[in-house]
């Protein structure tokens, strides 16, 4: 029986303190009026004149040295964009508007995105749990107390989620334009997709998810508990099937989440394989936190039961993942960057022009570190380079979110600062508190079921 | 090199394993073990090392990796760097998401090709090449156990291998 030690519990609750204090912070930071925003560029330009105008120089000499088609489709499309702009408000909107409406948009996404990804984390590592129940997995019966264990963030996880779209319909942020009627009213683009974008619809969408997720998870964990006292065979089918009915729910469920809850973002733009895309990232990210959590349970002594060859398949789990997630990531780009239609390509250029760096660093962290490091058979097998690998691809996957969430809400207004660290020291926090809470709960071995002998002795 | 082998035939994988544990015991040497299908943890109860396969294919693939740049660098953009349907052709990293799929075939081609040859050439197999089989029911339900002797310890090999469970036991001059 595993107990969440003092000093976990601790920091757990520091990073919760901390993080809701930076975040309380930042909202209050916020520029309280258009006027502030006006004179905060103001200043700026007056100390950074010289270098703003020798970049703006350098960036259009360069745009005029490659007058490639890229470049021309951005500069189009940054006009239609602007137009549809002006088109909208029915006025021009000024600079500083526009920047006042990014940064009040900053502390939301940040939240939004951090409780987002650590929902899809909990919600990924459930789903990796069904999986190995519903094709009879040898091996990880093991670690299912893990898996469970972190699964029971689906309902904090899910219902923060919850919290914020419902406060984004009430219009106390701005995270998706497709909810502000004086937008849509002007915007025929959107206007047309409002059948499935409003308020109410959306909303029963998002609880008929969450409920169903929470539902299903708990159902299965529960039948999972109850037996350890109850040696028939009947839970276990009935946790085979409920399984099977969780993942053909999931896969219809996620895919219409991630269009709900990341693409609507972007309100003009869509992608067919997007579900896919973010499936991707929250399968891996989930699957990480499952070995990091595994090896820092084993490394206090509390799994004797899981050897090395066991952290070798999640290992492999991993790498798979993150080259699945590259496959799906470069397919969508590709497609787009190929054709270069431009109402598809905006969504790039924008992460092209203002996000360069988390854009591409992401590729780097998702894929070629994993790829280079954890190829290797022995490696997978050693702790340290496990964590250190997993760190990586939690950070990159969170950076994935970031990309996807940020462009459409502060634009290039974004930094990593105050708000975004501070919200995902909250939801951290909690994610600590929950799962090892959770964890502590019940005896870390599943007893009766059927596979466990098989897993215990598991070899590879 | 020993003059004289001991053919010893299982009809069991895991007597087999045993016999092996046990000759390695006794730190007799063993020439080769031929079975019908590859049984599990024999190689490591032989001592055998790991196989290096796998890092030649990294490499292999590196090279091919290598191969598709430098192809696609000097075809597309050095050589003749036209304009086909507004692809930025200015260097190589400004068309490099059209030339990946290109990069990744390559990369699998060659790291599974040269691994291939490889294992045929370290494993010394060809067509036309003459079977090396000391028996033919190895092929089929039979596993046999090679032990090079010498005239002092062939005697005491021989009853090793008649305890550990062996259905034949044969002296082989070489």
């Amino acid at each position: 029986m595993y107990k969440m030690s003092k000093k976990l519990q601790l920091t757990a609750i520091i990073l919760m303190i901390v993080g809701a204090v930076g975040l309380i912070y930042s909202f209050v930071s916020t520029p309280a009026s258009v006027q502030e925003v006006e004179e905060m560029l103001a200043h700026d330009e007056h100390h950074g004149e010289h270098e703003t105008s020798a970049t703006h120089q350098s960036g259009m000499k360069q745009n005029h040295e490659n007058s490639n088609h890229e470049n021309e489709a951005k500069h189009t499309s940054d006009d239609s964009h602007n137009k549809s702009h002006a088109e909208t408000d029915g006025h021009e909107k000024s600079h500083a508007e526009h920047v006042y409406d990014q940064l009040k948009n900053k502390p939301w996404s940040a939240i939004y995105t951090s409780s987002l990804f650590f929902f899809l984390i909990a919600l990924g590592a459930f789903t990796f749990y069904a999986i190995q129940n519903a094709s009879q997995a040898g091996w990880s019966p093991v670690i299912f107390r893990v898996m469970e264990g972190i699964s029971k963030f689906i309902l904090p996880g899910g219902i923060i989620v919850f919290v914020i779209l419902v406060l984004s319909t009430l219009q106390l942020n701005h995270l998706f334009i497709w909810m502000d009627p004086s937008i849509v009213e002007h915007d025929e683009i959107i206007s047309n997709k409002t059948g499935y974008l409003n308020d109410s619809f959306f909303l029963i969408r998002a609880a008929i998810y969450i409920v169903g997720w929470v539902l299903l998870s708990r159902v299965i964990v529960k039948n999972s508990r109850k037996q350890d006292e109850n040696p028939s065979l009947k839970l276990h089918k009935k946790n085979f099937k409920l399984s099977a009915i969780y993942l053909v729910f999931f896969i219809v469920t996620e895919s219409m989440m991630s269009w709900d809850w990341i693409m609507s973002i972007d309100t003009h733009w869509f992608s067919t394989l997007f579900g896919w895309y973010v499936f991707a990232s929250m399968f891996v990210a989930g699957i990480t936190t499952i070995a990091l959590v595994t090896i820092y349970l084993k490394s206090r002594g509390y799994l004797e039961f899981v050897n090395n060859s066991h952290i070798h398949d999640l290992a492999k789990f991993m790498f798979g993942i993150s080259i699945f997630w590259t496959y799906l990531w470069f397919s969508q780009f590709l497609l787009i960057w190929y054709s270069n239609i431009p109402e598809e390509a905006v969504y790039y250029i924008a992460r092209f022009n203002d996000y360069q760096l988390p854009f591409l660093g992401m590729v780097a962290l998702n894929f070629i570190f994993p790829l280079l490091v954890l190829i290797n058979s022995d490696f997978k097998r050693v702790n340290w380079i496990i964590v250190m690998s997993g760190i990586v691809i939690l950070i990159g996957h969170y950076l994935n979110f970031f990309v996807m969430i940020m462009p459409g809400t502060v634009g290039e207004s974004w930094f990593i600062g105050i708000p975004e660290i501070s919200s995902i020291l909250l939801i951290l926090g909690l994610f600590i508190f929950v799962v090892f809470k959770a964890i502590s709960s019940v005896p870390l071995l599943a007893k009766n079921n059927p596979y466990i002998k098989e897993s215990k002795h598991f070899h590879y | 090199m020993a003059t004289k082998v001991i053919q010893a035939i299982y009809t069991d994988d895991d007597i087999l394993m045993n016999a092996v544990k046990s000759v390695k015991e006794k730190k007799y040497h063993i020439e080769e073990i031929y079975t019908p299908f590859p049984v599990h943890g024999l190689d490591k109860a032989m001592g055998l090392p790991h196989t290096r396969l796998a890092i030649t294919s990294f490499l292999y693939g590196v090279v091919g990796l290598t191969v598709a740049v430098v192809m696609m660098n000097f075809i597309m953009i050095e050589d003749w760097p036209q304009n086909i349907g507004g692809k930025p052709s200015f260097s190589y990293i400004q068309n490099m998401p059209a030339f990946v799929p290109i990069m990744f075939e390559l990369t699998v081609f060659f790291a599974a090709h040269l691994m291939v040859i490889t294992f045929y050439m370290r494993s010394k197999l060809w067509p036309f090449k003459k079977a090396e089989n000391p028996d033919p029911r190895t092929t089929d339900d039979r596993f046999l156990m090679e032990i090079s002797v010498n005239k002092k310890n062939y005697q005491e090999v021989t009853e090793l291998i008649y305890k550990s469970g062996a259905s034949e036991i044969k002296l082989k001059e070489n």
